[in-house]
């Protein structure tokens, strides 16, 4: 499977462990990842709180240099661009509607791009997040077929955050709240995947540097909710979430007096340990909240599916009679 | 007023004028802020609504009452994290953060804000985009705090040894090969959103 591929800022730098990770085990589910050349930063959030139109013109730039970069490849149907970090998936996925919906912006970001020579057809590439290529394109199945050490044992909270599932610009989800993609390629890999109604409840974003406090509060309900429900730790899927529930971790520690130490790991790098990759080559140890502790309750017995998910309780002989499905 | 007139969109709808037409105009995307029925989807389901000063319902309803330095001073935008619960919730399907983005744009350019670390942290960051093309962590989080809150850097100073030792931020900042091309299109863009 060939896309075209931005991979931003985060995973050159603070993210290098999703990079790493991701570079590791795309041959396995048979990702040929083509990097947008001379790519520039998406804006994050802040680009456009400062500028309207040039941050669409902003990620118009890669936009225009995907398609061209495709267009010279080979013309076949409407190539895929995938990005993994979900501030960048969420801009380019915008600029493009956005282009397509409001034909004054489509001008006005053309007309800027036209100033370097470039052209963006809004609707000639495809905007996908990383998960949704593992998870709709290679699949559970194939992802599950190589796996050759489940993580059996290891309880996994899945951590969706907001970006990829809302606003969703291409409607590709089918719930935004309570998604259960991550839960089953989770599964897939044999992991035990507790049930965590905070999956894509908001990390704290720029409040962690604007507002700290705000910040420690919601990294808090994050962290003690993950811990309730037994998780071992965190499977995320964004930078920037992981940043906020790792490296942060740590500060709201100190701020809270707590001494909470849920591990956050990119749901790359589970994919990676389930396929025999070593931890190192998975960048796994560079985090702030040392996952080896968590890592060791992954054991070689599958797991006692009864145990998992108990029978319904008996109904009482003499309860009231209850329609029948039957 | 330049900012009224933001190449981004269409002319508001019939009845939006005034600065609620203003901020329609400057949000690209169909935003329909004009529907907004108070039924309070956003503030419940927004992650800082308690440390804003307006909820989001409450800072509609003054755009309505044409309330424009109010609004723009108001802390609520800057607080806003991007979630886009109430955008997903909202049942007139307003593009509630766009209109945040587009709040905070107009704070900046009419220099209303109480606080200036706010926009303190847009700022900087928008500035590393433009000279480099892409974003430098170490000196936006030096720079910023610096400027902003020059007493917090000890205490965060742990973190960034961390990072660095884990080789998860650069001491130098990354350069795009075709910095004159981006330059050049975000000056057209700035000016094409300047000019009516």
């Amino acid at each position: 499977m060939k896309m075209l591929f931005y991979p931003g800022c985060s995973m050159q730098r603070t993210a290098r462990p999703y990079l790493d990770s991701l570079q590791a085990i795309r041959a396995d589910i048979d990702l040929e990842l083509e990097e947008v050349q001379d790519w520039n930063c998406c804006g994050a959030t802040e680009y456009m709180s400062v500028h309207r139109v040039p941050a669409h013109a902003l990620v118009g730039r890669n936009l225009a240099l995907a398609s061209r970069q495709m267009k010279a490849e080979d013309g076949q149907g409407t190539p895929t661009l995938t990005a993994a970090c979900s501030a960048c998936y969420l801009n380019l996925a915008k600029t493009d509607q956005q282009m397509r919906e409001d034909p004054r912006l489509k001008v006005s970001v053309n007309a800027a791009l036209d100033a370097g020579g470039l052209e963006y057809r809004p609707g000639s590439l495809k905007v996908r997040h990383l998960l949704d290529v593992v998870c709709n394109d290679v699949g559970y199945e194939a992802v599950h077929a190589k796996v050759v050490k489940p993580l059996y044992g290891l309880k996994v909270a899945p951590y969706y955050g907001c970006m990829v599932m809302r606003p969703d610009p291409d409607s590709r989800w089918d719930n935004h709240e309570q998604p259960t993609a991550m839960d089953r390629l989770l599964q897939a890999l044999g992991a035990e995947v507790v049930d965590y109604p905070l999956k894509t409840q908001c990390c704290g974003g720029h409040m962690s540097v604007i507002g700290p406090e705000v910040a420690y509060g919601l990294i808090r309900r994050l962290v003690h909710g993950a811990q309730e429900v037994g998780a071992h730790l965190i499977a995320t899927l964004c930078p920037m979430c992981q940043l906020n529930l790792d490296a942060y971790q740590v500060e709201m520690n100190k701020h809270y007096k707590s001494d909470y130490h849920v591990p956050v790991l990119y749901f790359t790098q589970l994919m990676g340990l389930a396929f025999g990759k070593s931890p190192a080559e998975l960048g796994i140890g560079k985090e702030f909240v040392a996952a080896a502790d968590a890592l060791t309750n992954i054991h070689g017995l599958a797991p006692d599916e009864e145990k998992i998910r108990p029978k319904r309780r008996p109904r009482a002989e003499d309860g009231l009679p209850m329609p029948r499905m039957d | 007023m330049s900012l009224v007139t933001s190449a981004a969109t269409a002319t508001p709808p019939r009845g939006a004028c005034g600065f609620l037409g203003e901020v329609m105009a400057a949000t690209p995307g169909m935003n329909r802020l004009n529907m907004c029925i108070q039924c309070g989807s956003c503030g419940g389901s927004c992650p800082s609504a308690a440390e804003m000063e307006h909820t989001p319902r409450r800072l509609f309803a003054m755009i309505r009452a044409g309330m424009r330095d109010e609004v723009l001073r108001s802390n609520a935008p800057w607080f806003c994290v991007s979630c886009y619960y109430c955008t997903s919730r909202c049942p007139q399907q307003i593009h509630i953060t766009d209109v945040m983005y587009t709040l905070k744009c107009m704070a900046i350019a009419a220099g209303l804000y109480r606080d200036a670390s706010l926009p303190g942290f847009s700022e900087t960051f928008v500035d590393y985009v433009e000279r480099y093309g892409r974003s430098f962590e170490l000196g936006l989080a030096t720079r910023f705090n610096l400027r902003h809150h020059p007493l917090s850097l000890a205490a965060m100073a742990p973190m960034g040894m961390g990072m660095l030792k884990r080789g998860r931020m650069g001491l130098t900042p990354e350069r795009i090969q075709d910095m004159p091309q981006l330059t050049r299109i975000l000056e057209r863009a700035k000016a094409l959103e300047e000019t009516p």
